[in-house]
């Protein structure tokens, strides 16, 4: 695993509270790990602060899963 | 920081939603001064965020209100007369608007979510300041949060800086009636600051950048910066100020166009 899915792992487990092992690529933060809407919003401002980037509104909004964080911040550093 | 300062205060917090809420600089700074808290939250999904922070701060009352049900509103103070007899302060933190009407024109305001905005953002200090008056029995003091947007037009503000602007007309009308009592209403305008809020407001981060990059103080604020101003509106320090607008943005309200030192940046 990359350096940066494992800080996005480390964020979305401490975030949300749920186990490592739930955290795989296609894991949505809704459906799969419980997240609200607000925990979707917080999440993105998580990995902001993490990777110091700046994720818009409209990417922020189709950042739905753990791989779709990975991929964009992988993308944007 | 003194303990004395808030020694023997109780307040309720409204609006605190997460550590990045000025809502939770406030009530660490009052928390730090040695004040009582009660915090109100709206909802299963703010309730879980704001347990674990009132607990933090020593508080095990953490109450709902709805702001748009009176009925809820009546038992959020009845409960707090129950549990404390009488409040000595509020900080009122709420505001709400679709967000689909931050961004874009101002003109395009639907009439439905400008009496909305307008109900959450504004009528609901005023609502819960007629409950806190009954319990100020020792007089009060009051805070309400409101942004530059409702002096000035600022990209994407639109319907809440109207908002925005009744509240602060509010707060002149609550302090000049309430003052009589002793009770003191004030306003904190405050920078831009990145919370939960301000994640519905359209390019958020440009509004963030001018403002670093323009203000006297070359930065922006952040919650502790609020935190310390409540403080000495909440306390005794402010105990001659009431029906004020205290700008705590790093000064960015009395300039007049770009520094000289100041980037020209462009859009995001």
């Amino acid at each position: 695993m990359s350096d940066v899915a494992e800080r996005v792992k480390k964020i979305v487990v401490e975030h949300l509270g749920v186990d490592e092992d739930k955290v795989v690529e296609g894991a949505s933060f809704i459906d799969d790990l419980g997240a609200d809407s607000l925990d979707t919003v917080e999440l993105v401002m998580a990995f902001e602060e993490e990777f110091g980037i700046e994720i818009p509104d409209d990417a922020a909004e189709k950042i739905q899963s753990f791989g779709d964080a990975v991929n964009f911040i992988s993308a944007n550093q | 920081m003194s303990t004395a300062l808030m020694a023997g205060k109780r307040g309720l917090i409204m609006g605190l939603a997460n550590d990045k809420s000025i809502a939770w600089g406030i009530a660490q700074a009052c928390a730090d001064a040695g004040a009582e808290l009660a915090f109100s939250y709206q909802g299963e999904a703010l309730l879980k965020r704001v347990q674990p922070l009132a607990e933090q701060l020593g508080s095990n009352i953490v109450l709902p209100c709805d702001v748009n049900d009176e009925a809820s509103i009546d038992a959020l103070f009845a409960e707090l007369e129950a549990k404390w007899g009488k409040l000595d302060f509020v900080v009122h933190a709420i505001g709400f608007s679709d967000k689909n009407e931050l961004r874009g024109r101002y003109v395009d305001t639907t009439r439905g979510n400008f009496t909305m905005t307008m109900d959450i953002s504004v009528y609901s200090f005023t609502a819960v300041m007629q409950r806190a008056e009954k319990l100020m029995t020792e007089g009060g003091s009051a805070v309400t949060l409101t942004y530059y947007g409702a002096e000035q037009v600022m990209p994407h503000y639109n319907v809440m800086g109207v908002a925005k602007a009744a509240l602060e007309a509010s707060v002149m009308y609550l302090a000049e009636d309430l003052g009589k009592k002793n009770i003191r209403v004030n306003a904190i305008s405050a920078g831009p600051i990145k919370t939960l809020a301000a994640s519905g407001i359209g390019d958020f981060r440009y509004i963030m950048k001018w403002n670093e990059y323009n203000s006297p103080l070359r930065r922006n604020v952040t919650i502790e910066d609020v935190g310390k101003s409540a403080l000495y509106l909440l306390s005794d320090l402010g105990s001659g100020v009431t029906g004020e607008n205290l700008h705590v943005d790093a000064g960015y309200h009395v300039v007049g166009m770009k520094a000289v030192d100041a980037p020209d940046i462009s859009k995001g």
